[in-house]
C-alpha cells in the first residue's frame, strides 16, 4: 500500500515508524522533564507538520510509569498530571538502547495501487499511458513542494524532505519502466 | 540582453508570449527519427524540465531549440524570429550573445584556468581583459568557488567543474540557459547544490531554462515538465 504522500502526512510517517514512547524516552534521558516540556521537545524536533497532543503524551507517561521505564521525580503545588516531573530509569535507558539497536523492517513495498490501477486500466481497455503521466505529474507536483520547502527550511526540514523525495522518486522510476514495459504488460495480460 | 541585430525588428516576447518556441520540428539521423512533430515553448524566466527515457529525443530537442542542429521540418522562434531564416553566422552570434550552455561533463577548456574559462563568453563578444576577468570572478564566488579560479579544470573536482560550467553559462546574462543533464556526473549532495546555485542564479537574471534531465529530482526545480517520448513532446501540464 502507498503512503498518501503529502507535505503534512509524510513526516508524520516517519513519526510513527519511530514509536513515540520510546521518542518521549529517549528525550527524558538527558535529564528530567515535566509532561508539558516533553511535548515541546518532541514538537520541536520530529512534529513540524504535526504536534502531539497533551492527552498522548499523559496517556504515554502514565504506560511507560507502569512499566517501569520512568518514574516521577517530583510533583509541583497544584497536583494534575501537568505537574509532575519524570525521569527515565535504568530500565528506562536500556528499552531506549535495545530500540536503537534494532533494526527497522524495511517496508516491502508489494502492494501497489499504482500497479493495481495499471493492470485494471490494461484489462478495461482504458488507456494506461494516460494514467501514468498523470500520476508522474502528481509526484512532480510534491517533490515541486517539498524542494521549495527545502530552500527555505532548516536542516531538519531539508533530512525530512530529501526521505520524502527519495521515495517518491523511486516511483517515479517504476512509473517510467512501467511506462516503457506497457506493451508487454499488456500482451500478457491479454494472454 | 540580445546583442544581434536584425531588421526589422521583430516584436519582443512578453511576459504571455514565450521566449523560445518550436512546432512540429522532425528530425531524422539516418534512419532514426529522433524527433516526429514535437512543439515546445517557454516563457521568459521560466525553467522547464524535458523529460523522457534515453533515446526519446530530448537532446535532439534542445540541440534544435539552441540552433545547434537544424530541424529537418518545423521551426523554432526565438523572440519572435525563425532561426531557420538566419544565416550560420547569425545563428552563432546569437548562441553567444543569448544562450547559454551546460552539458554533463567535459565542457570546460582543459589548457584554461577557471577563471579564463568563465571570460571566454565575454571574451568572445568583445569585452575587455580586465572586465571579463572580474566579472567571471564575481560569477565564480556567487557559485561558491571563487577558491579554485586560477585553478585548471584537471585540479578541482567534477562538482567544482560543474559550478565552473554554470558560472560560464550564466556570466553573459544570457536569456535563455541550455541544461543538458548538468548534475548527471554528480553525486546527490553535489548534484542538489549545483541545482540550487543554477536556478538561483537564473531567476537572478531572469533567464529561460531549458532543463534535460531524467532525473525527478532535479526536475523538481522547474517550474514545469514536458515529457518527450517517441519524439514528441507532452506537456504535463495537460495532464493533470
Amino acid at each position: 500500500m502507498h503512503h498518501v504522500y503529502t507535505p503534512h502526512v509524510y513526516p508524520m510517517c516517519i513519526v510513527r515508524g519511530m514509536s513515540i514512547s520510546h521518542t518521549l524516552l529517549g528525550l527524558l534521558e538527558a535529564g528530567p522533564r515535566h509532561g508539558y516540556d516533553l511535548k515541546r521537545a518532541f514538537d520541536a524536533r520530529f512534529g513540524q507538520d504535526r504536534p502531539l497532543h497533551y492527552g498522548q503524551v499523559y496517556s504515554t507517561m502514565s504506560r511507560l510509569l507502569k512499566n517501569g521505564l520512568v518514574e516521577v521525580d517530583g510533583i509541583e503545588a497544584g497536583g494534575g498530571p501537568e505537574r509532575k516531573r519524570y525521569a527515565i530509569t535504568d530500565a528506562g535507558v536500556t528499552d531506549v538502547e535495545d530500540w536503537l539497536a534494532t533494526p527497522e523492517k524495511p517496508e516491502p513495498y508489494l502492494q501497489s495501487v499504482l500497479y493495481t490501477k495499471v493492470v485494471l486500466a490494461l484489462l478495461t481497455g482504458r488507456n494506461a499511458d494516460s494514467l501514468l503521466d498523470m500520476q508522474r505529474a502528481e509526484h512532480l507536483r510534491l517533490m515541486r513542494g517539498l524542494t521549495r520547502r527545502k530552500a527555505t527550511g532548516d536542516l531538519a526540514d531539508q533530512l525530512i524532505c530529501d526521505h520524502a523525495l527519495f521515495h517518491l522518486e523511486a516511483d517515479l522510476r517504476w512509473l517510467d519502466l512501467t511506462a516503457a514495459r506497457l506493451d508487454r504488460l499488456a500482451s500478457e495480460i491479454h494472454t | 540582453m540580445s546583442s544581434t541585430a536584425h531588421d526589422p525588428a521583430p516584436p519582443a516576447a512578453t511576459a504571455e508570449t514565450p521566449l523560445l518556441a518550436a512546432t512540429g520540428l522532425h528530425k531524422t539521423y539516418g534512419s532514426t527519427p529522433a524527433l516526429a512533430g514535437a512543439d515546445f515553448a517557454i516563457r521568459a524566466g521560466e525553467t522547464v524540465a524535458v523529460m523522457g527515457p534515453s533515446g526519446s529525443g530530448k537532446s535532439t530537442l534542445l540541440h534544435c531549440l539552441a540552433g545547434i542542429v537544424p530541424p529537418d521540418q518545423g521551426t523554432v522562434r526565438y523572440n519572435g524570429r525563425d532561426l531557420g531564416s538566419l544565416s550560420d553566422g547569425e545563428r552563432s552570434a546569437l548562441r553567444r550573445a543569448d544562450f547559454g550552455f551546460v552539458f554533463q561533463f567535459g565542457q570546460l577548456v582543459p589548457e584554461l584556468t577557471c577563471e579564463e574559462n568563465v571570460a571566454l563568453p565575454l571574451r568572445l563578444t568583445g569585452t575587455g581583459r580586465k572586465a571579463a576577468a572580474a566579472r567571471a570572478t564575481e560569477w565564480l564566488a556567487r557559485l561558491e568557488v571563487d577558491d579554485v579560479r586560477h585553478h585548471r579544470p584537471g585540479q578541482i573536482s567534477g562538482g567544482q567543474g560543474q559550478r565552473v560550467a554554470v558560472a560560464r553559462a550564466l556570466v553573459n546574462t544570457p536569456r535563455v540557459l541550455f541544461a543538458d543533464e548538468p548534475t548527471g556526473a554528480l553525486d546527490s549532495l553535489n548534484g542538489e547544490r549545483v541545482m540550487q546555485l543554477l536556478v538561483a542564479a537564473a531567476r537572478d537574471t531572469k533567464a529561460a531554462v531549458v532543463l534535460v534531465t531524467h532525473e525527478s529530482r532535479v526536475a523538481a526545480y522547474s517550474d514545469r515538465e514536458v515529457v518527450v517520448r517517441d519524439g514528441r513532446a507532452r506537456d504535463m501540464a495537460g495532464a493533470l
